[in-house]
């Protein structure tokens, strides 16, 4: 009953000073609102990326040939070609939890079609390569493992070649040339978009690998191996007994580094999303701030309040208040005012969210986690805030408050 | 019958940095229930202490303070605040009551912080009929800057009746009010204590106090005197003697 009493005490305390009670909300309001609209920006910058790392397929481990040592002198990354066929094929047949296997081989090359040409990236693969990248045919067919052991002069090419060399006619059955050696186009693929450093992965000609080391580059070593793992929960051991065997292949003793690298999806989402994590954190703090300047706002207010009205302190004390309802007055009114102001903070912070996609086009995303987070903090704000002033109030003399001009 | 007040060799000491001030020292007083005193002295008597340590917002450095049979001087803050919403009931000089708060809810103030728990209509029901009581019960929804200070006055006595109070303490009740509104209030005073509701005033005006039933005059932290008052002025008389005058004076030529 007290409480309840109280409460109503305190809200009439706020609407009669309605203008000031909305000011003074207005410093949370924009607190809450700048802290739920950065939130959102930041994670939609991060949700775009994880999509960007979701296209790289599921459960994919890359191994790249690695630095290379031969008297002093270090080739760096990719410059020895270390990795072969027969790594792939050995990683295939005794690692246990890998589901599948591509070898891969990377080169640019102008290809010529239809009377046009173009420059794009080769990529010499396996049969398999489709599916562990998920990556669909938008139609035709893939080539197949007959393909590859022919080294077959096939491809299915990417929507960027289609669109570039075939703008109005269906390519597959027609010819691409690479090198002048002509490719017969099997099937075009399904637009990926942009990969997560930003290049366009649809600008590409896919053959096999066996065709792309004897007929266009002439070589005896792959560029890496795209490995599928069985299940994410087997990740960490599968890139352990790829190292092993590959160390064991390649005569890597100990304390020498090895030859080769192996990247998990993992890594390359963590490397990928460090960035907007680290934005997302700086957004959030300096909205965070504001937040704290608005909580400083209501305890001036609050301040400012408690002088206002010692005489109505002292003449409640007087009737019978204690010192207890006095400080629950002052912090209900305080509380209401930032938490109140917490709650229209979150609207104007989720109105702002969606008028920046709209404006900007940069995506945001709102969850139900910074609301939470948000709306408490600014209920803490009025409670910390609150308290110093309400205790001064409470703490006052009844004798003195009820002289006080 | 159980006096209301005893006051017992009461001292009460100030410490202002280096220098001790004795506002009252070895004040003895009995008040019975029934009775309408009035506190007289000058500025530094110490009567504003005695009030202060009366209305139980202030406690005696020494000596017993008994209030309706119950030693009140060594409570704590919020007991004290207790005995104040109890058993006591508060007119000031400068009448307190809350700005831009209706009389209803000023005069249901005290019963907000009332240890019984009432529901608001009998909140409401107990504020009017102590509003009725002291003659506005039609201004109940007016705000103070509405009333003129003799309405104000009233809310304050209505307000410190509502808790139904051993006793009613009056710091200068008069002392913002006009001669005639004065009159009114002191009638207002009056009629209370003759329906058996204890008063005590602190004035400075002889006048006033000459409504009162008895009169105990302080100087130097010391009471002086302490006698009955002979010549008792009834309110009533009063006010009907300065209308006649004033007709008086407007019909004369």
């Amino acid at each position: 009953m007290r409480f309840l009493s109280t409460m109503r005490i305190a809200l009439r305390a706020l609407r009669r000073n309605k203008l000031r009670s909305v000011l003074t909300a207005l410093g949370i309001i924009i607190g809450v609102g700048a802290v739920i609209a950065m939130v959102g920006i930041g994670n939609g910058a991060k949700a775009q990326v994880e999509a960007q790392i979701a296209s790289l397929g599921q459960n994919v481990v890359l191994i790249f040939s690695g630095n290379f040592s031969a008297g002093g002198v270090r080739s760096g990354w990719g410059g020895a070609g270390t990795l072969t066929v027969e790594d792939a094929e050995a990683i295939a047949a005794e690692i246990a939890g890998v589901a599948r296997v591509s070898p891969e081989v990377r080169d640019r090359q102008q290809v010529q079609g239809n009377g046009l040409n173009w420059g794009t990236s080769i990529l010499g693969e396996g049969p398999d390569y489709l599916e562990i990248r998920d990556w669909p045919l938008e139609y035709g067919a893939m080539f197949t493992s007959a393909d590859v052991r022919s080294a077959g002069k096939v491809c299915v090419i990417g929507k960027t070649i289609e669109n570039e060399l075939f703008p109005n006619e269906d390519p597959v059955g027609q010819t691409l040339r690479i090198r002048n050696i002509p490719f017969k186009i099997l099937g075009v693929l399904s637009p990926k978009g942009l990969s997560v450093m930003g290049s366009d992965q649809d600008d590409v000609v896919v053959v096999p690998y066996t065709s792309a080391m004897k007929r266009l580059s002439r070589r005896t070593s792959i560029n890496s191996i795209v490995v599928q793992i069985e299940s994410s929960a087997v990740a960490a051991q599968v890139q352990d007994d790829i190292a092993e065997l590959l160390r064991q292949r390649h005569r890597v003793g100990g304390g020498r580094d090895d030859d080769f690298t192996i990247r998990g999806q993992e890594e390359i989402a963590n490397m990928a999303t460090a960035t907007t994590k680290t934005m997302t954190f700086l957004l959030a703090s300096v909205a965070l701030v504001s937040l704290v300047v608005g909580g400083i706002g209501i305890m001036n207010i609050m301040l400012v309040s408690v002088t206002e009205r010692t005489r109505e302190i002292g003449i409640r004390m007087a009737v019978g208040a204690h010192r207890r309802d006095i400080l629950l007055q002052f912090l209900t009114e305080s509380i209401t005012l930032s938490s109140l102001g917490g709650l229209v903070g979150i609207l104007c912070g989720v109105g702002a969210a969606q008028l920046i996609s709209q404006l900007a086009g940069w995506p945001t995303v709102i969850s139900a986690g910074p609301v939470l987070v948000a709306f408490l903090f600014s209920a803490v704000v009025g409670v910390f805030f609150g308290f110093y002033p309400a205790r001064k109030a409470a703490q006052l003399d009844p004798i003195e408050a009820l002289r006080y001009e | 019958m159980r006096p209301v007040i005893q006051l017992e060799d009461v001292h009460r000491v100030y410490q202002t940095g280096e220098v001790e001030v004795r506002a009252v020292a070895g004040v003895s007083l009995t008040i019975q229930r029934g009775e309408f005193v009035a506190i007289l002295g000058a500025s530094g008597s110490g009567k504003s202490t005695v009030m202060n340590i009366l209305g139980c917002l202030d406690r005696p450095t020494r000596g017993r303070y008994l209030l309706d049979g119950v030693d009140v001087s060594q409570l704590g803050r919020d007991a004290l605040a207790d005995v104040r919403n109890h058993k006591l009931g508060f007119v000031f000089q400068n009448f307190n009551l809350l700005p831009r708060t209706s009389a209803l809810e000023n005069v249901e103030l005290p019963m907000l912080y009332a240890r019984d728990h009432l529901s608001r209509r009998e909140l409401h029901e107990r504020a009017r009929q102590a509003l009725a009581l002291v003659g506005l019960a039609e201004r109940a929804g007016h705000t103070p800057s509405q009333l003129s200070g003799g309405q104000q006055q009233r809310v304050a006595i209505a307000r410190a009746l509502v808790n139904n109070p051993a006793l009613v303490l009056a710091d200068e009740p008069t002392g913002n009010l006009d001669s005639r509104t004065s009159i009114e209030v002191m009638g207002l005073f009056q009629k209370l204590n003759e329906a058996g509701i204890t008063v005590v005033m602190v004035t400075h005006e002889l006048d006033i106090a000459a409504f009162t039933k008895r009169n105990v005059v302080m100087r130097d932290g010391r009471v002086v005197s302490d006698t009955g008052v002979a010549r008792r002025l009834d309110a009533a008389a009063e006010l009907r003697r300065i209308e006649q005058e004033q007709q008086a004076v407007q019909l004369a030529p």
